[in-house]
């Protein structure tokens, strides 16, 4: 409430929150697939202003957050190399693989840079062809079309010392992953406004039907949450299970034609781990066989590196919502964003990260003085 | 880097036959590809623009009602990569902006 008073729309919020409340009959359990939306609803304390109505439980929506460890291993392998040059965005540089991360391969002498687009990276190496230029293309399908550009560009060109070492996931797998585990508590999905700004929603009329579950695409501010929540209520105490579009004004139901044809057109599906949860079956985007020069894996032997993830740090299981960020021994003692021990802690659309530097401790335990601020 | 960041486009421009333009960020400016908008679109339009590329066009109202929003939640990180970013030159004898 005490967040909630700031924002601009407050009165909206309230009168959503209390007719959230109103409607429900039970608690139902909701889950979120988005970073932006975790770290809104944990700053803004909506969960706190629909309690007893709503658990909202935050599911692996940071693409940062589950990067598997081998993949930032083999980026740290990369940056290493004499000649080749690490790009990346700036939020992936102080995820910790199993020895270090990118910040301090580059304090080492690595050649790490961050830039703000693939494309950025396609340029650098058309501007030095005697260094080998790799992108760390990670994210969701928000960035897929971004990193498939540059591939297309790249080839288009004829650039040849521009690779790309792919780390691309895709929410619906994770959503089947989740629905079908024995434990699943969810019972309806706020699904990521932006995720569908680029691929519409066909792709969750199935999963809504099979599962029998209310999936609502929606936005990221307060007021866009707030509505979700009471379109997912509604429908939950109807007995109802349909995709509805709370983010109308930014979401078609097929999305951007362009960019997914190209999407479809450079990546296929695939198999892919995520950090904390396992390989989730075509639940990722590799390169196609034509595109497989451009492939840093391939190009560079990376195959082998691989890594087990440490055992102190149980970031899967706040990724799978079976575990609060307040609930893991390890917050706030010896995992805080300083010395993250797994990357929900690094990245700010981590839930860890969200739940520590929005104040949410443990009761009666010792709040760090930093805590209740947003970290630059 | 999920969050798409709405920019006002101020200028078009061709690299080979790919749509580009300069976007205003709040004051930080930018190449954009266009490519992949569905609309047609000018300059003096909003756009919403993830890692370098605009998915889709929207009013001036919507656009600032979304910094704003973005500015509230602190991620507009992606603006202050932006400014750390160094722009692509020859590694080596670039000066940092």
């Amino acid at each position: 409430m005490k967040y909630l008073s700031e924002y601009r729309d407050a009165h909206i919020a309230r009168a959503l929150a209390k007719e959230i409340r109103a409607t429900a009959t039970r608690t139902w359990t909701m889950m979120e697939v988005c970073g932006g939306q975790t770290h809104t609803i944990v700053k803004q304390g909506l969960d706190e202003l629909t309690e007893g109505a709503v658990e909202m439980i935050h599911g692996p929506g940071c693409p940062v957050c589950v990067t598997p460890l081998e993949q930032i291993d083999r980026a740290l392998d990369l940056a290493a190399r004499p000649g080749v040059v690490l790009t990346s965005f700036g939020d992936m540089l102080r995820v910790p693989g199993s020895e270090c991360d990118l910040f301090q391969i580059r304090a080492r002498g690595g050649n790490v840079r961050i830039v703000y687009s693939p494309l950025d990276a396609l340029e650098l190496a058309q501007k030095n062809p005697d260094k080998e230029i790799v992108f760390f293309a990670v994210g969701f399908e928000t960035t897929a079309p971004a990193n498939a550009m540059a591939v297309w560009r790249a080839r288009e060109l004829g650039v040849k010392n521009f690779s790309v070492l792919v780390s691309h996931v895709t929410v619906p797998p994770a959503m089947l992953a989740l629905l079908s585990a024995p434990d699943n508590r969810v019972q309806a999905f706020l699904a990521a406004g932006h995720v569908c700004t680029v691929m519409g929603f066909t792709e969750y009329e199935p999963i809504a039907a099979t599962y029998h579950v209310p999936i609502i695409v929606t936005g990221f501010e307060p007021v866009d949450l707030l509505e979700g929540m009471l379109m997912a209520v509604k429908q939950l105490e109807a007995g109802d299970a349909r995709v509805e579009n709370q983010y109308v004004r930014a979401v078609r139901r097929d999305g951007n034609v362009p960019a997914r044809s190209l999407v479809e057109r450079v990546f296929e599906l695939a198999d892919r781990q995520w950090r904390g949860i396992g390989e989730i079956p075509l639940s990722g985007l590799a390169l196609r066989e034509e595109f497989l020069e451009y492939d840093a894996v391939t190009k560079f032997g990376l195959e082998g590196i691989r890594a087990t993830e440490p055992a102190e740090c149980r970031a899967g299981d706040v990724l799978r919502g079976q575990l609060k960020p307040v609930q893991c021994p390890a917050f706030g003692t010896v995992c805080t964003p300083e010395h993250p021990l797994g990357a929900p802690m690094v990245s700010s659309e981590g839930a860890c990260a969200a739940y520590y530097n929005y104040g949410r401790f443990r009761a009666g335990a010792m709040a760090p003085a930093t805590a209740g601020e947003a970290r630059p | 880097m999920c969050l798409g960041i709405p920019g006002r486009i101020i200028e078009l421009h061709h690299d080979g036959d790919l749509a580009m333009g300069t976007v205003d960020f709040g004051g930080v400016r930018r190449d954009v590809c266009l490519a992949y908008v569905q609309e047609e679109v000018g300059i003096g339009d909003y756009v919403i623009v993830h890692v370098g590329f605009a998915i889709s066009k929207v009013d001036e109202a919507e656009a600032k009602r979304t910094f704003e929003a973005l500015e509230e939640m602190s991620q507009l990180e992606e603006l202050e990569f932006l400014k750390d970013a160094i722009p692509p030159g020859v590694i080596g004898q670039e000066a940092r902006s």
